[in-house]
């Protein structure tokens, strides 16, 4: 027997069961940043001193990373709008931008660890530091888990858009609801440690 | 669970069902991605941790009862060898779940050999205060994480849900799968965590650091275990509540859902937003205790009179503060399963409706809006300013209130029924008063001014146990005995029932009785010797060799259950489809539903509401919800 | 709920309109964070931008501006217990008897 309501929408809801899913999940994932966010907010207003973000982090670079990620974004709705509009050409070509803007963000990402490390500053280092690779270490895991989702239905996931279309354009719409997340946490992540 | 008679019985149906091919032993049976099937692992991985459970306390009760004397292994030990060696005699050693289960009862009696002996647990048989730790540490975590909700939820939840609502399966079925072998990974982890050099985790279950931070490295295994347990509870409870909200049958409008899968959905909601602030809060333990950071580590702190060089700053408050964000709803996650099981069973067996389903219903979503904003009140002895604490204050006092309507209610549902006195409803009845005391004893604790001198005594035990032990899992023994008809299509032996619920029920109160008068008396909670230094306890402590009886001879009694169990699964008088003449859909499914996707011939279409039980008028005394 | 093209032709100019302006906003809190203003108006300010930003994300990109009662719902007690924990937690700690860096 069939489960019901995968590709077209419940009567009363109005949903499919992955979009209401996904969905929760973000719920669930509001939670878990929110409580870091609190833990950061609770550690700083404690502490005796806390270095300006700008002081040490390098804001030029952060800046990009942020541009790419807002850009991968806009990709990833426009994946979906072709798929809407029945351009399969051109959802690969956004999708495909999509997955290049993570893979930037994470190379740029990479870079900055390293002129951390460079400098000796480590995660043991100060609470500063602490919170900075611990936030942007588990938005980066968050980014990887987009790019392989994301990936995988430009690659062979995108078979699908063959033998069940609206599945698959659903797919595309839950796919893209959990990575513009990932660039909303982003957004509040790069004022509160780099900027203030 | 059904496998031994799933063929008589269901054989009627296969051919009715066109999607239906045989499956491989392993798909059918271990990665199954059906809801009855993944139900079934969940119960029988869940009991077994429950066993665990039972059984590090009963190691603990001993150096409690008898500080200082060695323990005696082979008295603990020959039982549980026994009943696995007999498990797999009377399944004949022949590949089955009866063998698999007897294999698994005889890993235990190892696991318990282990525990028991080696000169750095048990130097000379005696035990390790240290050890003592883990065993409370681990004693808590498993009964709580890996055993009860497991049960409740994963288990029930996941076999009945969807039968209640007439869905097909779960929304998710894949998710499913994910969900429980993650948990049982997480589960596997924190056995594994045993044999780890220095034992596994010892800063009790609620590991506040700083001391879990300077813990051996068994709380490194406590926290990754957690991560993969929190993480199976969010796969499962964005399914549940998918599930709930989209595949209800045709008519089954909320207000016609029974109370148990209210009681799912609420619960579900609580896992889903209360988890992520523990899974937050144990990934910065981890990297404090892996990559030397301090977000729970003040600065000068000094151990064994040595500066630890750690950078400093942070703050243990905070871990307490993400902890019982999810540990106070985690109460409510354990007590509404247990709630809403009860809620059937009292109806059916009263035969009337329930007493204000509404009032259950609402009460059951205001328990699960107000326990995310009263979490503090674990926490008055920190140190807590009287402005704040009078706000944790007020909203304890303010959650007290639906649990109590729940109860209300539950009790006058009985008022003027004609009960059927079944183990099942036995263990119903005796959750009311159980769970009563164990709610009331905590009205107490609510309070700042009394919680300072009850907090840290064997009173906070007796209460939580009270509402857990007695409570919750009475009323997951009662579903047991309930969904066991639909399971296997036989009924269990009363006899044996009820020898266990007598048994159960009278040793419970012995256990648990004597330590709300403990710890008024000031009894300490975490000593390894049992307060056998101190004074004031003088009056008390000969209380802990009769609760440590008790707790031993409980385990006797619960053999009556899982001979039960065997017995029945073979044995047992075969029944009907609706062997309780209940009401709810899953009693108009087919008798142990074949263990493939699709639950119904057709699916229901609902015309009532769930407890219409002694309708005026009606033909019989009971009314499907799915009957015209 | 089918969209026509003409629909989604209208979505993708406004995806292109919030594009431009999640860049503006971008340029300006950088912009703004070079003023080194004191503490608190650079917290309110930084928080100000970023919530518009994250509004146009979440009402845009995600369809939020128009999605189903159930999400709202279930967004608005997530919300609900995420203030929750971020006040109640300050505010105990805030009002504890010993702060936590002394020691």
């Amino acid at each position: 027997m069939q489960i019901p309501y995968t590709s077209e929408h419940h009567p009363e809801t109005g949903l499919y069961n992955a979009k209401l899913g996904i969905w929760l999940f973000l719920a669930s994932e509001v939670m878990l940043f929110g409580a870091l966010f609190t833990s950061y907010i609770l550690l700083r207003m404690g502490a005796p001193t806390w270095p300006h973000g700008w002081e040490i982090l390098n804001i030029p670079l952060a800046t990009v990373n942020t541009v790419v990620l807002i850009a991968s974004s806009v990709t990833m709705v426009m994946s979906w709008a072709s798929l809407m509009m029945n351009d399969f050409k051109k959802y690969k070509m956004y999708m495909g931008i999509t997955v290049v803007c993570g893979l930037i963000f994470l190379v740029i990402k990479g870079f900055e660890y390293a002129a951390k490390f460079e400098h000796g500053y480590f995660p043991s280092t100060n609470n500063f530091f602490a919170t900075y690779f611990t936030l942007t270490g588990l938005h980066g895991l968050h980014v990887i888990g987009g790019i392989i989702v994301n990936a995988y239905f430009w690659g062979p996931g995108s078979k699908m858009w063959k033998t069940e279309p609206q599945r698959f354009v659903n797919r595309i719409e839950v796919a893209g609801l959990y990575w513009h997340f990932v660039d909303l946490v982003w957004i509040f992540l790069f004022p509160s440690l780099y900027l203030l | 669970m059904s496998t031994s008679s799933h063929s008589h019985t269901a054989d009627a149906h296969i051919h009715h069902d066109a999607h239906h091919h045989e499956q491989g032993f392993w798909s059918k049976y271990v990665f199954s991605t059906d809801h009855k099937v993944i139900g079934i692992q969940y119960g029988v991985t869940s009991l077994l941790f429950l066993f665990l459970g039972f059984t590090l306390m009963m190691i603990m009760r001993w150096q409690l009862a008898y500080p200082g004397e060695p323990f005696p292994v082979i008295r603990f030990v020959l039982p549980i060898g026994i009943i696995g060696l007999l498990t797999m005699f009377v399944s004949g050693f022949k590949p089955s779940l009866g063998t698999t289960v007897g294999v698994l009862f005889m890993a235990m009696a190892a696991l318990v050999w282990y525990l028991a002996t080696g000169e750095e647990r048990m130097p000379m048989g005696i035990m390790a205060p240290e050890y003592y730790n883990s065993l409370g540490a681990m004693h808590g975590t498993i009964m709580i994480f890996l055993g009860v909700v497991p049960l409740g939820v994963g288990a029930f939840g996941n076999y009945v849900m969807p039968l209640q609502i007439g869905a097909p399966d779960m929304a998710f079925p894949k998710l499913n799968m994910m969900s429980y072998w993650i948990y049982l990974v997480g589960g596997i982890i924190m056995v594994i965590s045993f044999f780890v050099p220095g034992g596994a985790a010892n800063s009790g279950w609620t590991s506040y650091p700083p001391l879990s931070e300077i813990a051996t490295t068994g709380q490194t295994w406590w926290l990754v275990g957690m991560v993969f347990l929190i993480t199976s509870s969010l796969l499962g409870s964005v399914n549940f509540i998918v599930t709930i909200l989209q595949l209800r049958a045709k008519g089954l409008s909320f207000m016609k859902l029974p109370f148990f899968v209210w009681a799912q959905l609420v619960t579900s909601f609580l896992l889903l937003l209360a988890f992520p602030p523990l899974e937050a809060a144990g990934i910065l333990q981890l990297l404090d205790r892996v990559a030397g950071t301090s977000f729970f580590l003040p600065s000068g702190l000094v151990i064994s009179g040595e500066k630890l060089m750690n950078a400093g700053g942070g703050t243990p408050i905070l871990w307490q503060h993400l902890f019982w964000f999810l540990a106070h709803p985690e109460v409510y996650v354990l007590i509404l399963p247990a709630m809403g099981i009860i809620s059937e069973i009292i109806a059916n067996n009263t035969r009337k409706p329930l007493w204000g389903y509404k009032y259950i219903v609402y009460s059951a979503l205001f328990i699960g809006f107000m326990s995310f904003i009263v979490w503090a009140h674990h926490m008055y002895i920190t140190g807590m300013g009287t402005t704040i604490s009078a706000f944790f204050q007020t909203t304890t006092m303010i959650i007290s209130v639906p649990s109590i309507v729940i109860l209300t209610s539950l009790a006058i549902s009985l008022y003027g029924g004609s009960i059927r006195y079944n183990t099942a409803m036995l263990f119903a009845l005796a959750f009311i008063p159980m769970f009563g005391i164990g709610g009331l004893t905590g009205l107490p604790l609510g309070l700042a001014t009394s919680d300072l001198h009850l907090h840290d005594t064997y009173y906070v035990i007796g209460h939580f146990h009270y509402v857990v032990a007695p409570g919750t899992i009475f009323a997951l023994f009662a579903g047991i005995y309930w969904w066991f008809p639909k399971l296997t299509g036989r009924t269990m032996n009363e006899t044996l029932g009820k020898i266990h619920f007598w048994g159960s029920f009278v040793c419970m109160n012995f256990i648990f009785f004597p330590m709300l008068i403990q710890g008024m008396a000031g009894l300490s909670r975490r000593l390894y010797d049992g307060g056998e230094q101190y004074s004031h306890s003088a009056n008390v402590i000969y209380l802990n060799e009769v609760m440590s009886i008790a707790a031993w001879v409980m385990a006797i009694f619960q053999i009556f259950f899982i001979v039960n169990v065997f017995l029945s699964m073979k044995k047992g008088k075969k029944t009907t489809d609706n062997h309780w003449e209940a009401t709810t859909l899953e009693w108009s499914a087919t008798t142990a539903p074949p263990l493939a996707h699709g639950n119904f011939v057709t699916l229901p279409t609902v015309y009532h509401g769930p407890y219409e039980y002694s309708v005026p008028g009606a033909k019989k005394d009971f009314t499907p919800q799915n009957e015209k | 709920m089918e969209h026509s093209h003409a629909e989604i032709k209208k979505h993708v100019r406004k995806y292109i309109f919030v594009f431009v302006a999640l860049m503006a906003l971008t340029v300006v809190t950088v912009a703004v964070s070079y003023l080194h203003l004191t503490m608190t108006t650079a917290v309110i300010v930084a928080l100000f931008i970023a919530s518009i930003k994250g509004a146009l994300v979440a009402g845009y990109f995600m369809h939020l501006i128009s999605e189903k009662k159930v999400i709202y719902l279930t967004l608005a007690f997530t919300l609900f217990f995420f203030i929750g924990m971020i006040v109640l937690t300050m505010s105990s700690i805030s009002d504890q008897v010993m702060m936590p860096h002394v020691s």
